[in-house]
């Protein structure tokens, strides 16, 4: 073993062979030749081994080559960015929003007609027996006319209960929503908005003007703190919404805005 | 005992121009005079013919009789009533009511349009790296511009409207020919990063329309050669970055900057006159009062079209006489508008210490304008209205209120008699002068208009938003 770094100590004080750049030009210049011959010399598990170190370090060397022409191209083209803003919106941070883009008039036609492109057209038809429970009255408990809802409701802001003799159906105060948590799809942000109504559910006419919300029923929401505006310049305020998940397995009520 | 006091028939009264100068000897007038017979009076002692005119008395202006403007029970009977007269716009222009057109062809935003200082062509940049030039007569698109690299932030006109220059999101400046479409000069790299304004030196400073001026998010103001295509002088002084450039008639430049001072530089030799302090937070936007002549330049709407001219030197000489006239009472004025919702009067030939500080506004303000005419000042914010004051002594007139959403620009007509504003809430709406209430409601955007300009002749309105077209409003 070399005690110091004699090699290094001789290069410094007399310098390299004169013919050293030379020698190792031709050497490099040699080495694939020497390793193919190698390769094909061997036999049995060392051609194996070394086959195999071969293909990795082949590997490597053609992703070294791939990241580097990628970084190249890059400094090249500077991607334009989507949403362009004009200079005095430059250095605010703008909400993106996306505004009504949708025509006022079909949108009407739409709504008389009592039919849109919801995101879940297809939804299980809600039993009565699965919504209304039976409660029994009477001084024997004989008479059964009497039914709690047991689903998610939405009872508006002025309503007043009938006395307990005309009262046929009960909402109960725990299962009275008064707001949902509506997504945008295009802006892809949730807001936790007021509803304003029940428009449609879908199982039963009956549900609707109860104001029973399940899956896939169509609620009017109020949008008006998203700041959308129509085309003619006024601030939007109610919106449907179809609301896509069970609320009364959850406690919440998760919509999508039917843009 | 009864006692009625009676009002005197007559008034001695005197007519005074806007800068106090006597006009005739004192006459007697009937109180009941109305406004018609008063200009009729007034037109006879300066031997104009039917010019128009607003009177004033004690601040207040005479609509019907002279009766009503004036206070009855303090009015004196011995003492002589100034009426001061001001003389607006012989032509009218009249309120734009209805698109007539909304062209395609933008791939992103419009984010700025400008018509030229003739009032001849039309130009737009857009978020699509394009900038477009448009045919107003036939409203179609003329050429298309491509060589940015990306968004097109700022246009400019050449006051001699034979070049428009645009800038970029990346820092870089660019020149095109109306008429061909095609790049002119060389490309104007070296801004590190994106413009935000654009300045030519004004058609009475020097006809060959050669230096233009451009102030950049990265601090700096840079003055270049566009033949050359070089920076001949780099005004760096602003420590954060520059917001607004503007070359004034005087050869005065004057930047407004988010470090929160506006300052003013020499065009010749770039050295810093006076930094104008008193904003409390970014300055957002400027306005000079000789922003109209300054752009419309040789460029009359009315009277230039009778005796067109194209020798340079005639044509500096009616931009600089037209300067003069609007500069005779007061030099040049700067209005600023800042993010502390206040605005700020300057005098910046003068002094270092503003005219006026105006208050009201309760949220930024986005855009300052003057009139044509240099006797109001309106300011867009985005506490959703539009405020008027006083241009000569910064007195708050009157709020516009109407747009449900921020209020992005405002463009007045050339006669100044209207106000168009673009806000968030996708609309245009045209402000009366006159009664100060909104004259018309202009929807048709699909989305927020970022950029609306009013051509100079006062015949055109362009507005280009988020929703990718741009609209012709006419009457």
């Amino acid at each position: 073993m070399p005690q110091n770094e004699y090699i290094e100590r001789h290069q410094k004080l007399y310098g390299r062979r004169l013919d050293y750049e030379e020698r190792k030009r031709k050497r490099e210049a040699r080495e694939p030749h020497k390793r193919a011959e190698k390769a094909r010399k061997l036999r049995g598990i060392k051609a194996k081994i070394y086959n195999k170190e071969r293909r990795n370090e082949k590997i490597q060397m053609k992703k070294k080559i791939k990241a580097h022409e990628e970084k190249n191209v890059r400094q090249n083209t500077e991607k334009v960015s989507e949403g362009a803003l004009p200079v005095y919106l430059l250095d605010r941070d703008v909400q993106n929003r996306a505004k009504v883009l949708s025509n006022m008039i079909k949108q009407k036609r739409k709504e008389k007609a009592g039919k849109w492109d919801v995101p879940i057209p297809k939804v299980r038809a809600q039993a009565d027996a699965e919504v209304f429970k039976v409660l029994k009255s009477g001084k024997s408990k004989r008479k059964a006319w009497k039914r709690m809802v047991t689903k998610v409701t939405f009872v508006g802001e002025n309503f007043t209960r009938k006395p307990p003799k005309f009262e046929r159906f009960i909402r109960p105060m725990a299962l009275r929503f008064k707001k949902a948590h509506v997504t945008h799809p295009e802006l892809k942000a949730t807001f936790c908005l007021p509803i304003i109504g029940v428009k449609k559910n879908p199982s039963s006419q009956m549900y609707t003007s109860l104001g029973v919300i399940t899956k896939g029923t169509v609620i009017e929401v109020n949008i008006s703190e998203l700041g959308l505006v129509t085309q003619a310049g006024k601030v939007v305020w109610g919106k449907y919404a179809q609301v896509t998940n069970n609320p009364e397995n959850d406690g919440v009520i998760n919509a999508i805005l039917l843009v | 005992m009864d006692i009625d006091i009676d009002l005197p028939t007559c008034i001695q009264a005197r007519f005074k121009s806007e800068t106090g100068e006597e006009t005739g000897s004192p006459l007697d007038l009937p109180l009941n005079i109305t406004k018609d017979q008063l200009s009729l009076i007034c037109n006879a002692l300066l031997q104009e013919e039917d010019k128009p005119f607003l009177f004033f008395v004690n601040e207040t202006e005479i609509i019907t009789t002279l009766k009503d403007a004036l206070d009855c029970n303090k009015l004196n009977s011995e003492v002589v009533v100034d009426i001061i007269y001001q003389q607006q716009a012989v032509f009218k222009v009249r309120p734009v009511t209805r698109c007539t057109s909304s062209i395609p062809g933008h791939a992103e935003a419009v984010i700025s349009t400008n018509f030229s200082p003739c009032g001849k062509h039309l130009a737009s940049g857009s978020g699509d790296t394009t900038v477009r030039f448009w045919d107003i007569n036939t409203q179609t698109p003329l050429h298309v511009c491509k060589g940015h690299t990306n968004w097109v932030l700022c246009i400019s006109w050449s006051p001699d409207g034979l070049k428009l220059a645009s800038a970029c999101k990346q820092g870089r400046i660019m020149l095109w020919d109306p008429i061909t479409g095609n790049q002119v000069g060389k490309t104007m790299i070296g801004h590190k990063q994106w413009i935000t304004a654009l300045a030519w030196e004004p058609y009475l400073r020097n006809p060959e329309c050669r230096k233009l001026a451009s102030s950049s998010k990265d601090g700096d103001c840079r003055i270049w050669d566009t033949l050359t295509g070089n920076t001949i002088l780099n005004l760096s002084g602003h420590s954060k970055a520059v917001t607004g450039v503007k070359w004034g008639g005087t050869g005065l430049i004057y930047t407004s900057s988010q470090d929160r001072t506006i300052k003013v530089w020499r065009a010749e030799d770039g050295i810093l006159c006076r930094t104008l302090e008193g904003h409390a937070h970014w300055v957002n936007t400027m306005a000079l009062s000789t922003d109209y002549i300054l752009r419309t330049g040789p460029f009359h709407p009315i009277l230039d079209k009778k005796d067109p001219s194209d020798d340079k030197k005639i044509l500096q000489q009616r931009a600089l006489e037209r300067y003069e006239q609007t500069c005779q009472q007061n030099s040049e004025r700067l209005v600023s508008g800042s993010d502390d919702f206040t605005l700020f009067l300057w005098i910046p030939e003068k002094e270092k210490r503003p005219l006026a500080r105006m208050t009201g506004h309760q949220q930024l303000i986005n855009d300052v304008k003057f009139s044509p005419d240099s006797r109001v000042i309106a300011s867009a914010s985005f506490d959703k209205s539009v405020k008027l004051w006083e241009a000569a002594t910064g007195k708050f007139i009157t709020t516009l209120r109407g747009h449900v959403q921020a209020v992005y620009m405002v463009a007045w007509s050339a006669d100044s008699r209207l106000l168009l504003s673009s806000s968030a809430d996708s609309t245009l709406k045209v402000w009366n002068m006159k009664t100060k209430k909104l004259e018309l409601d202009l929807p048709g955007h699909a989305d927020e208009v970022y950029a609306v300009d009013w051509s100079p002749d006062g015949a055109y309105v362009a507005s280009g938003g988020k929703d990718k077209v741009l609209k012709l409003w006419q009457h």
